[in-house]
């Protein structure tokens, strides 16, 4: 099974490393791009396990280890059985 | 006084505290293994500077699962001494000892220089030996100590007393530009609710010498002794 972990700073935090590439963005001339908000991508490949379970371990392991609930936020996706 | 300085894969800053303490402070000083259970009876605990597994995923993300980690709650819960250098700090507060959470310096860099800090709780362990605005002067080295809390945290952290130490110019003053790495309200230092538990980025362990530079940082080592004395 695959799944895909997402995690990206909370709206209220500040993220300089997102501010970087969207000034760098306008400085190339795409000026319409408005907004940039960077995070990490975790790819996943699960062993033997249900999709119940998968469903029970993907957000305990987004929200225990790969985020900091304190300024991050997470989304999670089974992308193959 | 029994000093531990924990060492992690990866911490580099563990020589510096080790000789600090033993040598500099002149206290019994030993090593703790991250991978024990064992706090050899130490008074306090020291997490040193350097970059904990390699801070791939979030600096001090990992180390907080190391076995110790559980000694070092339950020394802390007791209200053991906890110093928490740099990474270290950043590792107290992946562990909720410490609120908050530390983000990416503000213009990016990693910095490694000297700056000035300002006392701003004397009545702690960490600092009896200091005064209330006194100045230190002691180096940085880090690319994440750009300290963020949601506003309400940064409220009681302020009302508490718990901010120890704010970055300032050499004459004390608080500016965008002495706060080097963008944290709220300049703040180099801070403590737990109970003031047992403390983490600070500027490393006080590179200037226990005047051959170093600086013997700022004695003042945090000394003060640590004033407790049993």
């Amino acid at each position: 099974m695959k799944a895909r972990i997402l995690v990206s700073f909370k709206d209220s935090v500040l993220d300089p490393q997102g501010q970087a590439v969207r000034n760098a963005l306008h400085t190339l001339g795409y000026a319409a791009v408005r907004d940039v908000r960077q995070g990490k991508v975790f790819d996943l490949e699960l062993g033997d396990i249900s999709r119940a379970e998968a469903e029970r371990l993907l957000p305990e392991v987004a929200g225990k280890v790969l985020a900091n609930v304190v300024i991050e936020k997470y989304a999670w996706q089974i992308l193959e059985d | 006084m029994k000093f531990g300085v924990v060492v992690f894969p990866g911490s580099n800053c563990d020589a510096d505290a080790y000789h600090a303490f033993k040598d500099a402070l002149g206290q019994p000083t030993t090593y703790l293994w991250h991978k024990d259970h064992d706090l050899q009876g130490v008074d306090c605990v020291v997490l040193p500077g350097g970059f904990s597994y390699g801070d791939y995923l979030r600096s001090g993300a990992i180390a907080r699962f190391s076995p110790l980690m559980q000694e070092v709650r339950e020394f802390a819960g007791k209200g053991g001494l906890v110093l928490g250098i740099c990474n270290g700090f950043q590792v107290l507060l992946e562990l909720n000892l410490l609120p908050g959470a530390m983000l990416r310096n503000k213009r990016l860099k990693f910095l490694c220089q000297y700056v000035t800090i300002r006392v701003e709780n004397d009545r702690t362990p960490f600092t009896r030996k200091g005064t209330k605005d006194q100045i230190l002067r002691i180096p940085i080295a880090h690319f994440d100590g750009n300290w963020y809390a949601p506003p309400d945290t940064l409220k009681e952290v302020e009302d508490n007393g718990q901010v120890i130490f704010r970055y300032c110019d050499p004459e004390g003053r608080l500016t965008p530009e002495s706060n080097v790495n963008g944290s709220l309200n300049s703040i180099a230092g801070l403590s737990n609710k109970n003031g047992n538990v403390m983490g600070m980025m500027p490393h006080p362990e590179r200037a226990v010498e005047s051959i170093l530079g600086s013997e700022d940082g004695l003042v945090v080592l000394r003060s640590l002794l004033e407790k049993i004395s």
